[in-house]
């Protein structure tokens, strides 16, 4: 069933919106792969695409005003987006669970965590009554919620915002899904809370062995939670590359602009590294690489041309005319 | 007006000895009443001391209920205290009445975290910015036009936008326009609540370049909240790390980072993911077990017992008073002393600070603390 040892095989998506403003190029373009058992990142910030790119996955986009333009999703040997919508439903929730930022949003306010629990492994799994009951009482307790048995037949808003998200968490993982698509899991949370629900995800990837796709705006979540990272900007994958090395030697200006604009706690009090200008409006970029009116080394090429996907090393690619040199000035910072 | 400031100012660092307390708070409360239903009262924020110097940006972290909005505008008097003072110099601000508390917020403003909900939205930037020119006086006509033209540039806007509507700037955009409101009447202290929160990450930056370069020109003092300890870091001199309702670490920013003194201000910068994988892989998170507790009902006691690794008996029932641990650098928490600061050091069961603690739980002048 699988190719090479890919869990899933994304191949130039294309993902465009038809607004007042025009064609949306949400996402123009995108291609990576899984391997099983490993954590990928996709980091953005607003309007990069990264959670369009999360949706079309599993044809999650709402048609019109979306539409899936082009690419192939292959999960497991097959198309997702040539299955018949009948086949996608067995594969949503089942195949592949997911979380969203906002658990309170994502939980119906209405029915009581039991039955939200239940639905899923009776619709995917065939179970009775009995043993959804049962196995939701179990996944509550493997995700950290105290009283779980009692808990369990409460309402959302009964619920805080962690341990509604660690519900969340416990649906998406109840058919023991192969992959979990983790959407911005954690912002909406406390920084001590964050740190429970990644703290939980990182066990239960390891105790369930699924693979795992974690988008962030947040450079620090993705650093110790991730094995390869995609950084995206106006719906293009800029940079990718395993996280260590992407981290150590950035490859692209806009990553490495990125990265230094993070505040670093141990560091001197001092100006902030900061990208100049504005996050590109999607509906009228400019000509050639998306990124130049931003970037500290854009040249008269970088406004004229569309960057090509420069190969750094055997796993490292950048969209940019001068990925080269950047890559050369990072391994020489980080050699030094 | 403000181009001539900006030249005198550059660079000059305020001298320490300087340095005077602008807001001075005591005792500060500030209750809800939650409703006839469910009876009881949050205690948003409950018996704060805390002094505001002239010219250092304060920074104020806790995670969210932990009532820092609260005191943030209970300073401002945009929330009213239930108990307490707010001395801005020597003026109370808490006791003023209406018409003397509008004079005073010339001293005063307030930068929103919402950059979509804190603008007008059938309102010109023009009107938004020029509002409290006319509000009080200090400009109209051409004048005021043109010292919002100022206030754009020098937030780092183009004056050309002066007649568009807030819907047609970006977040960060946006931000720059409640910025350039706040500085339109040459406030002194700014109280900049969540201003970068809901921001993207490379814009983040952008503000908090503006928010310091600002502070330098005009010599601001900011209270300045919010939840990102990576940001508070970058901004502030000092950092006031607050749970439930109360202070429990007050400390110059670069301390405070190195050496955390109390168990929740261990966790809570333990908690911040770094960007970097080498030291992320490696390194041991203090993960906290459990909710923040619910300020209607906190605990008794220290109100982190219920999550504090170190918790011993005496936790629950004494309340630990904020004391100058090291020099500058106070902690509430009754397990470490001066004598004895490191936590990890103590041995089980052990309370250095117990007997100070107790003896501040018990005399009837709880105001007569030195504030922090």
């Amino acid at each position: 069933m699988s190719t090479n040892g890919n869990l899933l095989d994304v191949r130039e998506l294309r993902t465009y919106f038809d607004t007042v403003d025009g064609v949306v190029k949400a996402v123009d373009g995108v291609s990576f792969q899984l391997r099983r058992g490993e954590t990928l990142g996709i980091v953005g910030e607003s309007g990069s695409g990264k959670s369009v790119t999360n949706l079309s996955l599993l044809r999650l986009i709402p048609e019109p005003p979306g539409r899936i333009v082009s690419g192939e999703v292959i999960f497991q040997g097959r198309d997702i987006l040539k299955l018949p919508e009948a086949e996608v439903r067995k594969i949503r929730g089942k195949r592949v669970g997911m979380i969203f930022q906002d658990p309170m949003t994502s939980l119906n306010p209405f029915m009581r965590i039991s039955r939200q629990l239940m639905e899923i492994t009776q619709l995917h799994l065939g179970h009775s009554k009995r043993q959804a009951y049962d196995h939701a009482v179990k996944m509550l307790e493997m995700v950290g919620i105290p009283d779980a048995r009692v808990r369990i037949d409460r309402y959302p808003h009964e619920f805080s915002g962690g341990m509604r998200q660690r519900v969340m968490i416990a649906m998406a993982l109840s058919c023991q899904p192969e992959l979990l698509i983790a959407d911005e899991p954690s912002t909406a949370l406390d920084v001590t809370i964050q740190a429970q629900i990644l703290e939980l995800i990182k066990t239960l990837k390891e105790v369930t062995g699924t693979s795992v796709i974690l988008i962030t705006h947040d450079l620090g979540v993705v650093a110790g939670m991730t094995d390869q990272l995609i950084v995206m900007y106006a719906g293009k994958v800029f940079e990718q590359a395993p996280t260590t090395e992407l981290f150590a030697r950035p490859g692209n200006p806009y990553t490495r602009g990125l990265l230094r604009s993070v505040p670093d706690p141990l560091d001197q009090k001092g100006t902030l590294y900061q990208i100049p200008g504005q996050p590109p409006d999607v509906a009228h970029l400019p000509a050639g690489c998306p990124f130049a009116p931003r970037c500290e080394r854009a040249e008269d090429i970088c406004r004229r041309e569309f960057p090509p996907f420069v190969q750094l090393n055997a796993n490292h690619h950048s969209l940019c005319h001068f990925a080269n040199e950047v890559y050369a000035e990072s391994s020489q910072t980080s050699a030094a | 007006m403000s181009t001539h400031e900006s030249n005198l100012n550059t660079h000059a660092p305020v001298p320490a000895q300087r340095r005077e307390p602008l807001v001075s708070v005591r005792g500060l409360k500030v209750y809800y009443d939650s409703g006839v239903r469910r009876g009881g009262t949050v205690k948003a924020v409950d018996g704060v001391d805390l002094e505001i110097l002239e010219g250092e940006t304060l920074g104020l972290v806790g995670e969210s209920g932990c009532g820092k909005s609260s005191l943030g505008r209970a300073i401002l008097r945009l929330t009213e205290p239930t108990a307490g003072e707010v001395f801005y110099r020597e003026t109370d601000v808490a006791r003023l009445s209406t018409r003397q508390l509008r004079k005073q917020r010339r001293h005063m403003q307030i930068i929103f975290q919402d950059p979509y909900a804190s603008l007008n939205p059938r309102m010109t930037v023009g009107q938004i910015v020029g509002e409290p020119l006319s509000t009080y006086g200090i400009l109209s006509g051409k004048a005021a036009s043109a010292r919002v033209e100022e206030l754009l540039e020098t937030v780092g806007l183009n004056r050309r936008f002066i007649n568009r509507y807030p819907h047609e700037f970006s977040g960060g955009q946006r931000q720059r326009i409640g910025i350039a409101r706040a500085l339109a009447i040459e406030p002194e202290f700014i109280v900049a609540d969540e201003p970068i929160s809901a921001l993207d990450v490379s814009i983040q930056a952008q503000i908090m370049n503006l928010l310091e370069k600002l502070r330098r020109e005009k010599n601001l003092t900011y209270l300045f909240i919010a939840h990102d300890l990576r940001a508070i870091r970058h901004v502030s001199d000092r950092v006031a790390v607050m749970y439930l309702g109360k202070l429990v670490e007050v400390a110059p920013a670069h301390d405070i980072y190195l050496e955390p003194l109390m168990p929740y201000t261990k966790a809570l910068i333990s908690a911040v993911p770094v960007p970097n994988p080498e030291i992320e892989l490696k390194r041991e998170r203090i993960v906290l077990q459990g909710d923040v507790p619910s300020p209607i009902n906190p605990p008794t006691g220290c109100r982190f017992h219920t999550r504090c690794p170190y918790v011993i008996d005496a936790c629950t029932r004494v309340i630990p008073p904020l004391v100058e641990i090291k020099t500058n650098h106070f902690a509430a928490c009754i397990r470490i002393s001066p004598e004895h600061p490191d936590i990890d050091k103590i041995a089980p069961g052990e309370a250095p600070g117990l007997a100070t603690a107790e003896a501040a739980n018990s005399p009837k002048l709880p105001n007569q603390r030195k504030p922090v």
